[in-house]
């Protein structure tokens, strides 16, 4: 009794709550990045494909390839229930869920098998996988290469010559989408500007037929020629990537060609060995964080997304910064200090805690409706009624999470200044400097590494919001990216992609739960990565602020 | 030297070189004039009713025990305490003549032309450089060579030259706490002030650096009107031409260092200066 009550007064059970606590909260955390790790970044390792027969419910007996993607155990109680064939005194048994592919050919890519029912399952080396950049995976036998009809390879030969088509049909790919996307893509922008140029015209009064109409005329035909040498080019490399195909052996039995113009990748995961297999996963995770996604995002990368997140981030801690500091100097430097000052400063405070959606709505109602609005009726009437800044975009999501970080930015820099020695402002002051120079060349530098603080914590607060972006400018899928190569090369009146809403996307509003369900994790795993990168990149900063100011601390 | 027959306290007035002829405060150049001076901290009076002449060209020094007003009434002198939150002043305070606290006064140019050191270094978190180019760059934009010379000179001026001449560019946070407080002084008399304001300079350093101190003093004051406040009565003896004791807000007697602290004229000062109290 005495020994515990002393072991009390010890400090000890103190410390333990305190230790486990931390620990606690370490092992939390190192779970859920476990956990979102795990989940994600096994998706892109290439699985073995397995043959087997499966007897259905019914006795049939078919034949099944496909790759295990889950697996789970069921009570046998619910299996009777259907109809299904198990033997007495058996409790639960094991369940897969097989991705079979192939939805062109077989309807469904997934479906679920009794361990029970599978019969003789093998893994032959010959069965290849296809990455399709339509209708998903296919599996099967691949049986010849044929190049506009005629079979170039069969059997053994078909493989190796497969690849090398495949090589070729790569290259022109990558072609097509550079015409397609960076050429085309540049003489329609311009082809648009042409069009509003000629409306602006039109509302100004100007005549029909005047020199200006006639100069406009001129360039849309020097567009328009060159539109047509791009098409022409990107006619013949359409034509030439559809000259190869394939035939292959499905589930079923049946025969059937694809053409390999269609074909992202393809391999033999039952062949690879541990290298090529480290290979293939290093392209795959190199796909997914620099391609744009495929299939209603449920395939391909998510660059668009990672792009659309740091960009918007970068203009949102534009916007704050010098917003949050001039608010924050006002209160601490000039406003007298009063019960009104206390008041605002209270209030500010408290706006941090305001549910972001509310930011939203605002957003919605002031930045788009109000703001841009009257945006596009002063300076884009040329584009009306199709909004130019009347609708979401790059710019008012910005903004928008401009707003809802603010108070941390100002609490912060208002903290940084109040740490600022009287002394040292005194001594500025004693050389004739006024209050504002004094502010302006010594106590802003100094308070720079708390600003820093503010915007770091601005900056995690921003990436993670998801809510109010969906009012203001976030899309499932955004043509192009915030920052490219037309003239004005920034284009804040744009939708954007965005990692946080790519997973609510993927989670929910995918076709194809099943095969979105890992990307769902692999984009939450980059999502904490971009947060944590920003972060640091942040924190450098900040500490080398920090050395440079290492002000009078004795 | 003049013989004194008066008793010193064991003060040792004659430390240093004292100018060999007699100081008289009547025969001085004005250069400030403080009349009928009161201070308020808001219900509290700091300062009663302070009438001095402070004269030119000499080192003048405030004594007095903590809290005596003698630092509120040295930042008087720069409007320092216009900084501070509920203070009042009453009476007038000339330099040259001109009324300090008048309605047209421009308060950074009065406190370009009078310069002050304060009780604890504190330096810019910049280079030494531009701890001492700070002043200058702020009365616009002087030429790269121009600023040079000027920054030498001050530095060279506040006896601090030799020892960072190699590292001008480093940072001033760097320096010991005695070079910190030169560094102060050079920034301060770089942009060439016309009255050196020096609040307790060497309170917070150690004696050879306080020494140092001292000796720049001295030789600042053929250009410079010096007034130091000081609670070390020794320090005011050594370095100080004229004495001010001050006690509880009232300027009790303000003379030549001498007389002061050998003959004191008032009861008070003999008190304090003897160790009565205080």
């Amino acid at each position: 009794m005495k020994d515990i009550k002393q072991w009390f007064r010890s400090g000890s059970p103190w410390v333990w709550l305190n230790a486990g606590a931390v620990t606690a909260s370490i092992v939390m955390v190192a779970a859920l990045i476990m956990l979102i790790a795990v989940r994600g970044l096994g998706h892109f390792w290439a699985k073995p494909i397995f043959e087997a027969e499966y007897v259905e419910a019914d006795g049939t007996t078919i034949r099944l390839i496909g790759e295990i993607h889950d697996s789970e155990r069921v009570p046998a109680e619910r299996l009777r229930d259907k109809g299904v064939a198990v033997a007495q005194g058996v409790e639960t048994i094991q369940r897969f869920l097989v991705k079979t592919g192939n939805r062109d050919t077989g309807g469904l890519d997934f479906r679920w098998a009794l361990e029970s029912q599978i019969r003789e399952r093998h893994f032959p080396e010959e069965l290849i996988a296809l990455e399709r950049y339509e209708w998903g995976n296919f599996y099967g036998y691949l049986k010849s290469v044929k190049e506009s009809g005629e079979i170039i390879a069969e059997g053994e030969a078909a493989w190796p010559e497969l690849l090398t088509r495949l090589q070729r049909v790569a290259e022109l790919h990558q072609q097509i989408k550079a015409i397609e996307k960076v050429e085309i893509g540049a003489v329609n922008y311009n082809m648009e500007r042409l069009r509003l140029r000629g409306r602006s015209l039109e509302l100004d009064g100007e005549e029909a037929g005047s020199r200006r109409f006639v100069t406009l005329d001129e360039e849309r035909a020097v567009l328009q020629r060159e539109y047509e040498g791009l098409q022409r080019n990107l006619n013949e490399l359409l034509h030439q990537v559809e000259r190869d195909s394939i035939t292959a052996e499905v589930m079923d039995g049946r025969i059937v060609e694809l053409p390999l113009a269609q074909v992202v990748r393809a391999y033999r995961p039952n062949a690879m060995g541990m290298f090529s297999k480290i290979g293939f996963y290093m392209s795959k995770l190199w796909e997914f964080v620099s391609e744009d996604p495929r299939e209603a995002n449920t395939e391909g990368g998510i660059f668009p997304a990672i792009f659309g997140t740091v960009l918007m981030v970068i203009l949102m801690s534009i916007f704050v910064t010098p917003f949050g500091v001039v608010a924050a100097v006002y209160l601490r430097e000039y406003a007298k200090q009063g019960p009104l000052t206390r008041t605002i400063r209270i209030a500010v405070n408290n706006l941090a805690g305001v549910p972001s959606i509310v930011y939203g709505v605002f957003g919605l109602g002031f930045f788009v409706y109000f703001l841009g609005g009257n945006i596009d009726q002063l300076f884009f009437p040329e584009a009306l009624p199709s909004p130019t800044f009347g609708t979401g975009g790059l710019m008012w999501a910005s903004l928008t999470l401009a707003i809802l970080t603010v108070p941390v930015v100002i609490v912060a820099t208002e903290e940084g200044l109040s740490r600022i020695p009287r002394s040292i402002r005194e001594g500025s002051m004693a050389l004739g400097a006024t209050k504002a120079e004094t502010l302006w060349r010594t106590v802003l530098p100094m308070a720079s590494p708390a600003m820093m603080t503010g915007l770091i914590l601005a900056v995690a607060r921003a990436a993670g919001e998801v809510a109010p972006l969906m009012l203001v400018g976030v899309v499932k899928l955004a043509p192009s990216l915030g920052l490219d190569g037309n003239y004005p090369f920034l284009h804040l009146d744009r939708k954007f992609m965005h990692l946080g809403f790519h997973i609510y996307d993927v989670g929910f509003q995918s076709p194809n739960v099943e095969a979105a369900r890992p990307l769902v994790y692999a984009t939450a795993l980059l999502l904490v990565l971009v947060i944590v990168l920003l972060n640091l990149a942040a924190i450098a900063i900040r500490n080398h602020l920090r050395e440079k100011y290492r002000a009078l601390e004795h | 030297m003049t013989e004194s027959t008066a008793p010193t306290h064991g003060f040792d007035i004659s430390a240093m070189d004292r100018d060999a002829r007699q100081l008289r405060l009547a025969d001085e150049t004005v250069c400030l004039e403080v009349s009928d001076l009161n201070l308020y901290y808001g219900e509290k009076q700091a300062l009663n009713n302070i009438n001095m002449r402070i004269p030119k060209q000499r080192v003048s020094a405030f004594i007095g025990p903590s809290g005596c007003g003698k630092s509120t009434l040295l930042r008087c002198f720069n409007r320092m305490n216009d900084l501070v939150d509920g203070v009042r002043i009453e009476g007038k305070i000339e330099i040259d003549g001109e009324d300090m606290y008048g309605p047209h006064v421009n308060v950074a140019e009065l406190r370009r032309r009078i310069g002050m050191v304060f009780q604890k270094p504190n330096p810019f978190p910049k280079s030494i450089y531009e701890n001492v180019a700070y002043g200058l760059r702020l009365q616009g934009n002087p030429g790269k060579r121009e600023l040079d010379e000027v920054v030498e000179k001050a530095l060279r001026g506040a006896a601090l030259w030799d020892e960072v001449k190699d590292r001008l560019h480093d940072s001033a946070l760097g320096l010991s706490g005695g070079q910190q407080q030169r560094l102060v002084i050079a920034r301060s008399i770089a942009i060439e002030p016309e009255v050196l304001l020096l609040d307790e300079p060497a309170s917070a350093l150690d004696p050879i650096s306080t020494l140092k101190i001292e000796e720049l003093i001295y030789e600042l004051k053929d250009q410079y009107t010096i007034v130091i406040v000081t609670h070390n009565m020794q320090q005011a003896a050594r370095v100080s031409d004229y004495t001010a004791f001050m006690f509880m807000g009232d300027l009790v007697e303000f003379g030549d260092t001498d007389t002061l602290f050998t003959n004191p004229r008032k009861k008070q000062t003999e008190d304090y200066i003897t160790g009565r109290y205080g």
